[in-house]
C-alpha cells in the first residue's frame, strides 16, 4: 500500500475540512457500547492483567510457541509457508493461488493483506480477489483503503453505498431504490453468494493461532470468513507470527477481551477454530489448508522498548477512543494501521523517517493506555518514537530549536521559574477579564479548534505549592 | 531459509539461542496441562440456572429459542416453527444419528434431506454439540454428521441441542471437546444470527449467514431414542 504518513498534516487539514468525513466521524457510540459490556463483566480489570501476562508469556517464548504451532498444522494435514518479508508472502500465496488454477478467490477480512498489499499482486497477475466483509467490500468498489481496523468503511455514509452500489452493479435497474440499509445489505449479500460459490481459494486472516491445536482463529459477525474457508476447495491463512498463543484457555481469555473492547459485544457472533484440511468422510471444508506466517519487521521489535506493541490483539479500543482519530478519521495516518496503535506499529514496519508525524499526532490523554484490553503502554511507546525521531535529527529545526531552549531551561529550576512567572504573568494581564484566548499569535493553528485558558491571579503552581507548604507550617 | 531466519531473530531479540531441553519441557508441559485462568463468576451456577443463563444471553443476542419436553416432539416444533415463519416445508438436516432417529416420518408434509447444506437451501437443521451459558453461545464442531455448511448457508438456521449440553463456561466445553477426541476441523461458536454494522455503524441482522438462529432446546434428559 502507498504511504502517506509523510503528509500525516496535510491528510488531517483536508480530513478537518472535509464536511462528508466529519459526517461520517460524528457516529460514535463505540465508547457508550464499550462501557456497557465492561461494566457488565465485573472481572474485566483482572482479565486485562490476564491478557498482558498471557502474551507476555507467550512473547518470551515466541520461537518455541511457533516451533511447536507449525508441528501441530503439519501434523493435521495442513502447510506452513514461512515468509520473513512481504515480498516473500506475496509470492508464497500467488504460488498457492496458481497451483490451484484460481480465477476467483475470496477473501475475509485481514489487515495483514492490507499490509502486504495482497490484492494488488493477485489482480497484476490475473487472478480476481473478492473482498468479502461488508466494509471491505465496498472499500474494493471504490478502490479506497479501510480507515478503521474493524470498521473498515467507518469513514462512509448511506449516500456512499448507494452511489457506489449503482456505479458498480450495472446490471441492475439503475432506477432500483434502497428503502432502508437493509436493502443495501441484501444487494451485496446476493453479489458475495456468486463469489462465494466460485471462488477456488478463500485467504482469511487469523486473530490468533493455537500452538497446542495447530487451529488458525478468525472473528467475525457477519459470517463471510467461514464462507470464505469454507465452500473454496483450497484455504489460505494470512498470520504474523505475533498471533500465536500456547492453548485454547489461553485464547478464550483474550476472546473475553476481544469483542467486548472492540463493539462492546460480549461475544462476536462467529468465532471459528481451523484446524488442517477436510478429514475422511467430511462433507465439507476445504481440500488444503495453507498458513502464510508472516514476520515483515516483527521479528526486530523482539526484546526492543517496542516489544509491547506485539501483545496488540487489534481490538481498536484505542482509536475508537482517541481525540485525533475522532477528528481525522483513519485515512489521515497514511497507511495501514491508523489511530494510537498505528503509531506505535507503522514507524516500526515502515521505518520512523516515513511515519515521523504520527507518534507526534497525540495529545498524550492516555486514554488509548486506560482503554486498552492487554495494557499497551501506547503513550510511552510514542514518547520514544519522539526520542528517536530527536535522536535522528528528523525533527524540524524550528522545533529542535525551541527544544534545544526547553532543555536549557527545564535543566535550571532558577531561570525555568522566573521564565514561568514572567510568561504566566503576562498572560494573566492579557487575559484579564476574558478567562480564555480564543486566538494566539504565533498559534492561530492551536487555538483554532480550542481555547487557552488564560492563568487565573494567584502565581504559578511552584509558587502556589511553596506558599501552602509555609502555611502548613513545614 | 525463512524459517531459521525468523526464529534466529527472535532469539536474538530475546538475546537467547534456543531454549534449553529442561524449559522447552515446562513449556510442552503447560500446554499438556492447559491451565485454566479466570473464568468469570456470572456462569458458576447450579447447571438449572445455567440453562436459564444460556436462554436468556442467546436472545439478548437475537436468537430465538423453543424448549420441548422430549426428543420425540422436535419434528412438530421444526414443523410449527416453519409455518409460523411461512417458510417452505423442506430443510437439509444434519446426518446425525440423534436427528436421524427422530420421527420424522410421522410429519409427511415435511421433506427432509440429511446432507451437507446447498447455496440454495433455505432451512437448515444442524446437531448442537453443547451451549456456553456465558454468552448464549452455541458450540458446533465438525464431523460429518455436522457439516460446517449447515451453519452457514440457509437463511434460517434451526439447531437442536439437549439442556444436559449446556455447560457454564466454554472452557468445560474445550474439556468435552478433548474428551472426545482430537481436534475436529472447524469447530464454531456461535452466538446469535449473523449482523452487519458496517453502513453507518447500525446493526443489521442477516449478512452473509443466517438471518433468523432458532434452537430447539430437548429438556430430556440421556441419551435420546
Ligand atoms: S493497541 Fe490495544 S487498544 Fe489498540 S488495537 Fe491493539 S489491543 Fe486494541
Amino acid at each position: 500500500m502507498y504511504i502517506t504518513s509523510p503528509q500525516f498534516k496535510e491528510n488531517a487539514a483536508r480530513a478537518l475540512a472535509d464536511a462528508r468525513l466529519q459526517k461520517a466521524l460524528s457516529r460514535t457510540g463505540s465508547h457508550a457500547k464499550r462501557a456497557r459490556a465492561v461494566a457488565a463483566l465485573p472481572e474485566f480489570e483482572r482479565l486485562r492483567d490476564t491478557g498482558r501476562d498471557i502474551k507476555n508469556h507467550t512473547l518470551a517464548n515466541l520461537d518455541f510457541y511457533l516451533e511447536a504451532y507449525a508441528e501441530k498444522v503439519e501434523a493435521a494435514g495442513g502447510h506452513v509457508h514461512w515468509c520473513g518479508t512481504a515480498d516473500e508472502a506475496r509470492a508464497a500465496v500467488l504460488e498457492i493461488c496458481r497451483k490451484a488454477g484460481a480465477r476467483t478467490v475470496t477473501k475475509g477480512k485481514s489487515m495483514i493483506s492490507e499490509e502486504l498489499g495482497i490484492n494488488d499482486h493477485l489482480e497484476a497477475n490475473g487472478i480476481r480477489p473478492v473482498e468479502t466483509d461488508l466494509g471491505e467490500y465496498i472499500l474494493q468498489l471504490r478502490r479506497e483503503p479501510p480507515s478503521h481496523i474493524i470498521g473498515p468503511a467507518f469513514h462512509l455514509n448511506r449516500e456512499d453505498w448507494e452511489e457506489s452500489f449503482r456505479r458498480s452493479h450495472t446490471d441492475l435497474p439503475a432506477d432500483r431504490v434502497f428503502h432502508e440499509r437493509r436493502d443495501i445489505l441484501a444487494e451485496a449479500r446476493t453479489r458475495l453468494r456468486e463469489a462465494f460459490l466460485a471462488a477456488d481459494v478463500g485467504i482469511t486472516g487469523a486473530n490468533f493461532l493455537i500452538a497446542e491445536t495447530g487451529s488458525s482463529v478468525i472473528v467475525t459477525n457477519e459470517g463471510n470468513g467461514d464462507l470464505t474457508q469454507t465452500l473454496p476447495r483450497v484455504h489460505v491463512v494470512l498470520a504474523s507470527i505475533e498471533k500465536v498463543v500456547p492453548t485454547l484457555e489461553d485464547c478464550t481469555s483474550l476472546l473475553r477481551l476481544l469483542a467486548r473492547s472492540a463493539t462492546g459485544q460480549d461475544f462476536s457472533v462467529y468465532t471459528t477454530f481451523s484446524t488442517g484440511a477436510r478429514r475422511p468422510a467430511d462433507l465439507d471444508g476445504p481440500e488444503e489448508y495453507h498458513v502464510v506466517l508472516v514476520d515483515n519487521g516483527r521479528s526486530a521489535m523482539v526484546g526492543t522498548e517496542f516489544q509491547d506493541m506485539l501483545r496488540c490483539i487489534r481490538c481498536a479500543a484505542c482509536m475508537n477512543h482517541c481525540p485525533v482519530y475522532g477528528v481525522t478519521g483513519g485515512h489521515a495516518y497514511g497507511w495501514v494501521y491508523p489511530g494510537p496503535m498505528g503509531s506505535v506499529l507503522t514507524p516500526s514496519l515502515v521505518g520512523v523517517d516515513k511515519a515521523a508525524h504520527l507518534p507526534n499526532a497525540s495529545s498524550f490523554c492516555g486514554r488509548c493506555e486506560s482503554v486498552c484490553p492487554v495494557r499497551i503502554p501506547l503513550p510511552k511507546m510514542m514518547r520514544h518514537w519522539r526520542e528517536r525521531e530527536f535522536e535522528r535529527h528528523l525533527t524540524p529545526l524550528p522545533q529542535r530549536r525551541a527544544l534545544g531552549l526547553w532543555g536549557w531551561l527545564a535543566r535550571r529550576p532558577g531561570a525555568y521559574r522566573l521564565a514561568a512567572r514572567l510568561g504566566m504573568g503576562a498572560l494573566g494581564l492579557l487575559g484579564r477579564g476574558r478567562g480564555a484566548f480564543t486566538w494566539m499569535p504565533g498559534a492561530a493553528g492551536w487555538t483554532r479548534g480550542r481555547d487557552l485558558p488564560a492563568p487565573e491571579p494567584g502565581g504559578t503552581f511552584m509558587d502556589r505549592y511553596a506558599r501552602q507548604r509555609r502555611g502548613a507550617g513545614e | 531459509m525463512s524459517r531459521n531466519a525468523i526464529l534466529g531473530a527472535i532469539r536474538r531479540g530475546l538475546k537467547r539461542g534456543e531454549l534449553p531441553q529442561d524449559q522447552q519441557e515446562m513449556l510442552r508441559d503447560r500446554m499438556a496441562r492447559h491451565p485454566r485462568h479466570l473464568i468469570p463468576a456470572r456462569s458458576r451456577l447450579p447447571h438449572g440456572e445455567q440453562v436459564a443463563l444460556f436462554i436468556a444471553r442467546l436472545e439478548a443476542e437475537f436468537g430465538t429459542l423453543e424448549r420441548v419436553p422430549d426428543a420425540s416432539q422436535v419434528p412438530q416444533a421444526v414443523a410449527d416453527y416453519l409455518a409460523g415463519q411461512n417458510l417452505p416445508p423442506r430443510l437439509a438436516m444434519a446426518p446425525h444419528p440423534e436427528l436421524q432417529a427422530l420421527p420424522w416420518s410421522s410429519l409427511p408434509l415435511l421433506s427432509v434431506e440429511a446432507r451437507r447444506a446447498e447455496g440454495t437451501d433455505m432451512v437448515s437443521v444442524q446437531h448442537g454439540y453443547a451451549g456456553i451459558a456465558e454468552t448464549g453461545t452455541l458450540m458446533l464442531p465438525s464431523a460429518p454428521e455436522r457439516p460446517t455448511t449447515l451453519n452457514l448457508l440457509a437463511e434460517t438456521a434451526i439447531v437442536v441441542l439437549r439442556a444436559a449440553d449446556v455447560v457454564g463456561a466454554y472452557e468445560e466445553a474445550w474439556d468435552r471437546l478433548r474428551g472426545a477426541g482430537p481436534m475436529p476441523r472447524n469447530v464454531m461458536l456461535v452466538t446469535g444470527p449473523s449482523r452487519s454494522a458496517d453502513i453507518e455503524q447500525t446493526l443489521e441482522l442477516g449478512a452473509h449467514g443466517p438471518r433468523r438462529l432458532h434452537v430447539i432446546l430437548v429438556d430430556e434428559p440421556g441419551p435420546p431414542p
